[in-house]
């Protein structure tokens, strides 16, 4: 029996006057499955993950989440999604409680002061809450606008750099509480990441990108055994480099 | 498809009540300049009063003027200054892929916009009654009317500000502060339209807030409400307003095909 895709993408692409951001990608990613957008600067990661939330309008191709076409139907999907990027932030002198209710609201969350109980004590951010946001350390912020993004328990996660200014302790208790998450909700993860380890630990998909371009797709171990690499972060330099799959280099 | 969310034009509304609520600095800078024309006009009044006859039988004539117009540049500030808060806070992209839809941020800018203004003028007005004696009360239920269509023509003076700032960024801000000061001279505050050059004043009649002033002087000078006055204007703020937010609306839709709903900030 084939799983029904969570995340469908046809031919998607983003054009800017002559630049092709994103130029004709398909994948697609099952429920409950955790999925990479890899690739250096420019590769079309963040532009393909701003059009799957309806925050960029493709210029040809279709998405479809949990069966719906966006961005046409982008308010019915909105608040089943969920996003979270340590390079968007949230309003800076708002307490971190008081940004958390706010989105709490805007997401529909019913049990505000439950759910940020929980979360509060999930992301260890419980002691924050009655701090400005603009007061935090970027680690801190990064713990805080994940938060915001497992606020209304999202069937589908879109993450930009989870881990992204987080020392490694706090960057491995994120990864913990984003597979436990998954595993508890059944939710569907698709993240661009720079952090090869992580990738290998909370992926079991990879899209590799190169100038907006798909140039190699699948598991992390079977990746690394195509490119007769021994990690993911040699297999990422090989085709960030432009080097094919069983390309001998000296 | 879902309608509109009172629930989420609230959470809006409540993430720009919790600055307000913190912050006494900032309920005295809404009220700051609101209180400092009303004194400033107030002895202005007190000196004229004894040198004109007109100002002595009506001494709330250029009182009532400024206050009436704080609450056209004050909703107009209001609304363009509290969207510029999402984009000096980098927020605006965590609005747009949550559920809130582009017409409820409208909404909650407006409700927002209405708060600051009450605040704002409300303190001038209520400090006019002990400072001077003079009461805005006094006219009555028309400035009901006044006030709705003031603040209708501030919100789409408003959208049409902040609809440019999104499109050129916050270079653009300065214009916010500018736009309404460049249609003052038009809408008669302190004077009659019939002051105007002739060929401006066709100009003059297109403005919804020309026909508050002229009807607050009627109501002043004649005792008199103009009805037909409070019609005119609140067709043309139906026009200006259904405009403001259509091309705001226009303006987030390209926002998103030029993709700088990513990068919007200072």
């Amino acid at each position: 029996m084939t799983e029904t895709p969570v995340i469908q993408v046809e031919d998607l692409r983003k054009h800017y006057g002559t630049v092709r951001a994103v130029d004709g990608i398909s994948f697609m990613v099952t429920r409950n499955a955790t999925c990479a957008l890899l690739g250096g600067n420019g590769a079309g990661k963040t532009t393909t993950i701003a059009m799957l939330l309806g925050l960029l309008l493709p210029t040809s191709g279709q998405i479809r989440i949990l069966g719906e076409e966006m961005p046409r139907y982008q308010q019915r999907m909105l608040p089943r999604m969920n996003f979270s990027s340590p390079y968007v932030d949230l309003p800076q002198r708002l307490t971190v409680a008081e940004n958390l209710t706010v989105y709490a609201r805007l997401y529909g969350v019913r049990r505000v002061r439950e759910r940020l109980a929980t979360l509060g004590q999930e992301l260890d951010i419980a002691a924050f809450f009655q701090r400005p946001y603009g007061s935090l350390s970027a680690g801190q912020k990064t713990r805080v606008v994940l938060a915001k993004a497992l606020l209304n328990e999202p069937e589908v996660l879109l993450l930009d750099e989870p881990t992204a200014s987080l020392d490694p302790d706090t960057a491995d208790r994120m990864r913990s509480i984003l597979t436990g998450y998954q595993r508890r909700s059944g939710a569907t993860l698709l993240l661009a990441s720079h952090n090869m380890s992580e990738v290998e630990r909370l992926c079991d998909q990879v899209i590799m990108l190169r100038n907006g371009s798909i140039v190699a797709t699948g598991a992390p171990h079977e990746l690394i055994h195509r490119y007769g690499r021994k990690d993911m972060e040699e297999v990422f330099l090989d085709i960030a480099r432009g080097i094919q799959s069983g390309e001998v280099v000296e | 498809m879902s309608g509109i969310s009172l629930y989420r034009i609230g959470a809006l509304a409540l993430r720009y009540l919790y600055l307000i609520r913190r912050s006494w600095i900032r309920i005295v800078e809404l009220a700051y300049w609101p209180t400092v024309q009303m004194i400033l006009w107030g002895f202005i009044t007190q000196y004229l009063a004894g040198h004109s006859d007109l100002l002595n039988q009506t001494a709330g004539l250029l009182l009532s003027g400024v206050l009436l117009w704080d609450i056209l540049f004050r909703s107009q500030l209001g609304l363009s200054v509290v969207f510029f808060e999402e984009l000096h806070a980098r927020n605006l992209a965590q609005l747009f892929v949550s559920p809130l839809r582009p017409i409820e941020l409208i909404l909650a800018l407006m409700s927002i916009s209405l708060v600051r203004t009450l605040i704002g003028v409300g303190i001038a007005v209520l400090l006019a009654i002990p400072f001077y004696g003079f009461n805005l009360f006094a006219l009555g239920l028309p400035l009901i009317g006044f006030f709705v269509t003031l603040l209708f023509m501030g919100w789409a003076i408003g959208l049409l500000v902040a609809a440019l700032v999104l499109r050129h960024g916050m270079g653009a801000e300065s214009i916010a502060w500018a736009a309404i000061f460049a249609l003052a001279p038009l809408c008669g505050i302190y004077y009659p339209i019939a002051t105007l050059p002739p060929w401006l004043q066709p100009l003059s009649w297109a403005l919804p807030a020309s026909y508050v002033f002229e009807g607050m002087r009627a109501v002043l000078l004649d005792h008199t409400f103009r009805q037909d006055y409070l019609f005119y204007a609140l067709l043309l703020n139906t026009g200006y307003l259904g405009l403001g937010i259509q091309i705001f609306l226009a303006t987030v839709h390209q926002a998103r095909a030029r993709g700088s709903l990513l990068q919007s900030g200072e």
